[in-house]
């Protein structure tokens, strides 16, 4: 349904051309749950942004690559046509939930006004007008919202509708912002670290909700995350993300039993555990993208780092059922 | 939301019904909204002096015809009572041509309170488009609004009303034009600057991604986060331009001597100083009160508003 080709952002900044995306290659089938994974500063929002087209351009650019939606090449749109895709055909579930509400109007104001207008990109001011006098159109996007809001197991939704943000708990809002997502009946999903700003008992619940309600809509999502934790329990299949590349792609469950490229490893085995043991990190943090390193970008913070790992960029090669790495450690044994 | 120390019952009452219709819908919420503002604005003395003075001066250009003495004095003379000083016939004295000095402050509310508002309408007609513009689009377009502003700023306000007022007639409309014409940049810059802040707001992204055109998320999302610091900018600014008015009829510039307004009434006042001081000082205070009301109606929004920040 989604498929991103070797997609490369550059950014042009003071210190020069920063390459943030380097050949990014995503595919999402329907109604498949993927998790992007990786530390921050990867490029996982970037890549997002650029899915739905809403990356600032300057500073960015995009190079090279393709974003196709269900055959269309997002990228070759004009922006007319991606205001009637957004929210309607894939929708975004932002990061902050506390701030992903305009402030000076209460949730009900926001989200009638949602679902009433969504996927419309020119409304002359005859219509407006005249539509502010439609009541019945107005009491069904209200009943609407209000139903939404039931689904994602909100106490109280008449209340939650006339609050204002600051009247709302962090938990609260996400589940509104999630309800916001889903009123466009999408087919695409994209989760932004759901939860990340929230306590791990509220994330928790968010989590589960959303996984019920994608489950029941059989919604393809693309989770992004940087915790592996919530990629495990979320998701079929995890792309892990390093510097703008995508350096290991597989089956979720066997990412975790049998990860590959040093980088998931090193992932791995810096989650902690219940039973107790070392916390291995790994060494360094995400290299510059102004000037990023040659071959590798991972090299620099490789324990198993070779001599060609320095020159030559490691191409994605399958290693096993729909399991990819790129890292020259397995080129020589297929 | 904190009740007062002591909640009378009709208060109570009426809170319960705010309460309530706020349940039906979003309208009746904004009304209760503005409640909670003025419940704030009630706790600061001073702002409800200001409150007060420009209530009184908005009734006092309405009911002119009713409140002042002696109404036809206007546009009448009478020579048979010139130079009346203050005393109990005539409260504020009479002028050169014996009219009622107190009835020609009256109806000169008239003149500076339209004068106030209409500059203020004119500036926010043109600069907050512009800003809004300016603000959100950037690139070209805004570099090129904001040099325009920069232009305009560079001269101050008063100068430039003086340079315009000189060369049209001096009549209301002519230096309503002439202080508009330097007063609307200062509001491009205002919301330009709001602007470029709250376009960075992550539910500014979240409208984005959610499929609003741009004019939608100008208008719609961006504005109204700019209308508490607009309301307070527009109430200090009225004063302002009031003043500003009243500096243009003083300096012969402005409305045309008949009419009474403050500005040109303390100027032909000034002949006679200081033995007959009360033309002057009471057209004076006048425009003194009212620029000293709407400043401290200004100051007690702002501290209202602010709380609502927190």
């Amino acid at each position: 349904m989604l498929d991103v080709t070797d997609l490369r952002i550059h950014f042009d900044v003071f210190e020069g051309e920063a390459q943030v995306l380097n050949g990014v290659n995503l595919h999402i089938g329907q109604g498949e749950t993927v998790a992007l994974v990786g530390e921050t500063g990867c490029g996982k929002s970037v890549t997002i942004k650029a899915i739905l087209r809403i990356l600032p351009m300057p500073p960015g650019r995009i190079v090279s690559g393709h974003i196709l939606y269900k055959g269309q090449d997002l990228l070759a749109m004009r922006e007319q046509e991606l205001h009637t895709l957004r929210g309607r055909e894939i929708a975004l579930i932002p990061q902050e939930p506390m701030s992903s509400l305009n402030p000076v109007f209460t949730v009900g104001e926001q989200f009638t006004e949602l679902i009433r207008w969504q996927g419309r990109y020119r409304v002359s001011w005859i219509e407006r007008l005249a539509r502010s006098f439609d009541g019945v159109g107005k009491r069904a996007a209200r009943q609407r919202a209000l139903d939404l809001l039931e689904k994602m197991n909100i106490p109280d939704p008449p209340r939650v509708m006339r609050s204002y943000l600051v009247e709302l708990s962090g938990g609260m809002s996400q589940r509104v912002l999630i309800a916001m997502a889903l009123a466009g009946n999408p087919s695409l999903l994209i989760a932004d670290e759901p939860g990340t700003a929230l306590d791990v008992t509220t994330q928790e619940q968010i989590l589960q909700l959303m996984k019920d309600r994608v489950e029941k809509e059989k919604l393809a999502v693309l989770y992004i995350t940087h915790n592996l934790g919530v990629a495990r329990e979320m998701t079929e299949r995890i792309y892990v993300m390093y510097a703008g590349e995508i350096v290991e792609q597989a089956p979720t469950q066997e990412l975790f039993r049998a990860p590959r490229h040093p980088y998931t490893q090193g992932l791995l085995a810096s989650i902690p555990k219940l039973t107790g043991g070392e916390v291995l990190g790994i060494e360094g943090r995400i290299p510059d993208y102004v000037g990023p390193p040659p071959g590798c970008r991972f090299h620099p913070r490789c324990e198993r780092a070779m001599a060609q790992c320095q020159e030559v960029r490691p191409e994605l090669i399958p290693i096993g059922p729909d399991h990819m790495v790129a890292c020259h450690l397995y080129e020589r044994e297929n | 939301m904190s009740e007062s120390q002591t909640p009378n019952p009709e208060q109570q009452a009426q809170a319960v019904a705010l309460g309530r219709q706020n349940a039906v819908g979003s309208y009746e919420a904004r009304f209760e909204d503005l409640w909670r503002t003025l419940h704030r604005l009630r706790r600061s003395t001073l702002s409800l002096v200001g409150l007060g003075i420009v209530l009184g001066i908005i009734l006092m250009a309405v009911f002119a015809p009713y409140a002042a003495p002696y109404p036809e004095d206007v546009d009448s003379v009478h020579f048979e009572r010139v130079f009346q000083p203050p005393g109990r016939e005539f409260l504020f004295g009479t002028d050169e041509v014996g009219r009622d000095v107190l009835s020609r402050v009256i109806f000169g509310t008239r003149i500076s309170l339209s004068l106030g508002v209409t500059v203020l309408v004119i500036s926010l007609s043109i600069g907050l488009p512009l800003g809004l513009i300016a603000g959100y689009m950037g690139g070209p377009v805004s570099t090129f609004i904001m040099r325009l502003t920069d232009i305009f700023l560079a001269i101050p306000p008063l100068v430039l009303a003086l340079a315009v007022s000189a060369v049209l007639t001096p009549t209301l409309e002519n230096s309503i034009i002439a202080i508009s014409f330097g007063w609307w940049p200062w509001y491009t810059r205002l919301i330009q600057g709001q602007v470029l802040s709250i376009k960075e707001e992550a539910f500014v992204e979240a409208c984005r991604s959610a499929g609003a055109n741009p004019w939608y998320i100008a208008f719609k999302e961006i504005l109204p986060n700019c209308l508490s610091i607009l309301i307070i900018k527009v109430t200090l600014d009225i004063g302002y331009a009031i003043l500003t008015g009243a500096v243009l009829g003083f300096l012969g510039l402005g409305v045309r001597p008949p009419t009474p307004e403050w500005g040109t009434m303390a100027s032909k006042g000034r002949l006679h100083l200081p033995a007959r001081w009360w033309m002057t000082t009471f057209s004076g205070l006048a425009i003194f009160v009212t620029v000293l009301g709407f400043n401290l109606l200004g100051d007690g929004l702002r501290d209202a508003f602010d709380v609502e920040l927190e």
